[in-house]
């Protein structure tokens, strides 16, 4: 990797901390995903992101900027990209995985907030988040709780945060609220980038991001194969790639290794033995490098299949129309699309966990991992009801909370392996 | 493992991974090995119970006796059989003296909380406040089982409970689960060994060329 120091400087990271936090990713990251066997090739492109994700990266951001882009960043999945590329902006997912300045953390929020948070308010007291120290806009969108509540403290602290509001309800005012939102977005970015949303401008950005989400479709449907061509951490870390990478260079790339899966699901060859238990991860979002569940169940006899999470299937799934020919009729089918997520955040939720199903039987798994962070009371509450939904059709079900912290692994591990057991015995 | 002749190995417990690079067998995980364990000794339980040192298993079994739902406690040793050792020693007994004492209480002192550290002064406070010792040690004993219980209603609420574990050898931890619960308690001889019987039968039937 090449001397990044002066760029971290000038991003005003503590350069001592960053590398203490760089010099422990890279060692997780070799001992997790480079000690895999039969990897496909093309992950190659991704171990080479996961190398420079705070310096590469960083540098085509920074010169994005001299040209004069602006750069957003967020921590969910329902700001849409779209918009950001209808200003030839740069979107950002945010730091959000890392057992990182938790003390820090604690100072500003309570104990029992979850970790996604704890991580965020970590990253910033900690300055260690080249992606945050570059972004011209902070969005915050008032999902959870623990979020919105988060973030009036964190708005302070950031450069130009910018509030998203958010609905709770499937209804017709919460779609009205949702595309008044979008809109009210779309001023901000205008004004904050002095560039105008064309009709042209705005269906470029639909179709890059649609190209994105087709690409994660198709890598989805080639791990239906037994034996899987793909490994569930090197899927999910190509899900987490697709928060930080460039659009479209990530779409080639992700391309690329479905040719390769092809050939693979072709030969009927894989990462683990034909037969291999096969489990769908259903909850919470895992963001980089949150692996630790992932890792316990493929070091378990088992290999992963789907996500059904935002860093996952939720955040990939549908695509956005692109019939309309206004920036209205555009903006509807961006809402229209985004409007499907199925957070735990709304009341009621029932298509999330007839997606667990329906990815199940795609999928050809034979259970499911419903995963929470501790304290994440929407996926929390959630998961009894989906856990008895999903065993009275038939489907076994493990629910596990846990954190960042990796105090618990040994107490995971037993449950998971006794759950792999189960599915064998059946 | 020095000195021990044997014909076939598997491993289980918590160490259970430690024994890789040393002897290469087969590993099951503790709960998988309750439940071998436990058809060994009865085949008409519905759920399992383990209460042990460290961590307490509440298990289901389907109508062929094969592992279901599970339960455990998280993280800490709150309301396990260490749990119970720091408690008769708080109160001076040995751990016979305590299950024995704690059945001849007439009532029971409510004990508030389950973490180990928080409960010890909570008893030592409750003997400075004069109270009898006897009554303390049936509030620990209901203490843990009201908890056990709860756990094990979150697999299956009804049908025999198999209680394993060294706990299943207190006479007054057995008679409040079957108090606590309303289902019929099978305790099997030597309760603690139930997990290495699942291991072992699993090694009998393992298909394992040394």
């Amino acid at each position: 990797m090449a001397d990044y120091t002066k760029m971290w400087q000038d991003l005003g990271l503590d350069i001592e901390s960053h590398e203490a936090l760089l010099s422990v990713l890279g060692k997780a990251y070799a001992d997790i995903f480079l000690v895999q066997k039969n990897r496909p090739e093309g992950m190659k492109y991704f171990d080479f992101v996961m190398s420079e994700v705070h310096g590469l990266r960083i540098k085509e951001i920074m010169d994005a900027k001299a040209q004069g882009r602006i750069v957003v960043g967020s921590y969910c999945t329902f700001v849409p990209e779209e918009l950001v590329l209808a200003v030839d902006g740069v979107a950002v997912g945010l730091c959000a995985g890392a057992e990182f300045g938790f003390e820090a953390a604690e100072t500003l929020l309570p104990r029992n907030t979850c970790s996604l948070i704890k991580s965020v308010f970590g990253f910033k007291l900690g300055r260690v988040c080249p992606y945050l120290e570059s972004c011209d806009i902070v969005v915050g969108e008032n999902t959870c709780d623990g979020k919105k509540k988060a973030y009036e403290i964190l708005a302070p602290l950031v450069k130009d945060f910018y509030v998203m509001d958010m609905p709770q309800v499937k209804s017709e005012m919460g779609r009205k609220l949702l595309r008044e939102e979008y809109r009210k977005f779309m001023a901000k970015l205008e004004m904050e980038s002095g560039k105008e949303i064309t009709p042209a401008s705005l269906k470029r950005g639909i179709e890059i991001v649609n190209e994105k989400r087709k690409a994660m479709l198709r890598l989805n449907a080639l791990r239906a194969a037994d034996p899987t061509p793909i490994s569930g951490l090197d899927a999910l870390l190509i899900n987490q790639v697709f928060f930080h990478d460039d659009p479209v260079r990530f779409t080639d790339s992700v391309n690329k290794i479905c040719d390769e899966l092809e050939i693979r699901v072709k030969d009927h060859t894989g990462v683990a033995p034909k037969g291999t238990t096969r489990l769908i991860v259903s909850g919470c979002p895992m963001a980089v490098p949150n692996w630790k569940v992932p890792m316990l169940i493929e070091s378990s006899n088992a290999v992963i299949v789907g996500e059904e999470s935002c860093v996952g299937e939720r955040s990939t799934r549908w695509l956005t129309d692109v019939k309309g020919s206004t920036i209205d009729e555009m903006l509807d089918a961006i809402v229209d699309r985004y409007f499907n997520i199925d957070c735990a955040i709304f009341t009621p939720n029932p298509s999330r966990v007839n997606h667990v199903k329906e990815m199940v039987k795609d999928l050809h798994a034979n259970g499911v991992i419903h995963y929470s962070l501790q304290f994440c009371q929407p996926y929390i509450i959630e998961s009894n009801p989906v856990e008895k939904e999903l065993e009275k059709s038939h489907i076994p079900t493990l629910r596990l909370e846990t954190d960042y912290s990796q105090e618990d692994t040994g107490q995971l591990k037993t449950r998971i392996e006794a759950f792999v057991e189960r599915l064998k015995k059946r | 493992m020095d000195g021990i002749t044997f014909d076939r190995l598997t491993a289980t417990g918590y160490g259970r991974h430690l024994i890789k690079g040393s002897i290469d067998c087969p590993v099951i995980s503790e709960i998988s090995a309750f439940v071998q364990g436990a058809r060994f000794y009865s085949n008409d339980c519905q759920s399992i119970l383990d209460i042990g040192g460290q961590d307490t298993k509440a298990i289901s079994l389907d109508d062929k006796g094969c592992l279901c739902k599970f339960e455990m406690n998280d993280r800490c040793a709150a309301g396990t059989g260490r749990f119970l050792e720091v408690m008769a020693a708080a109160l001076g007994f040995t751990l016979e003296e305590f299950a024995a004492e704690a059945i001849l209480a007439n009532r029971a002192e409510k004990i508030n909380s389950m973490c180990t550290v928080f409960a010890e002064s909570e008893v030592i406070s409750l003997i400075s406040q004069g109270a009898d010792r006897r009554e303390v040690a049936l509030g620990i004993h209901k203490a843990i089982i009201s908890r056990s219980a709860s756990l094990l209603k979150r697999v299956s609420s009804a049908g025999k409970i198999f209680f394993a574990g060294g706990v299943a050898l207190n006479p007054c931890a057995r008679s409040l689960l079957e108090t606590e619960t309303n289902r019929p308690v099978f305790v099997p001889p030597d309760p603690q060994m139930v997990g290495a019987i699942g291991a072992a039968l699993d090694a009998a039937e393992e298909d394992w060329n040394l």
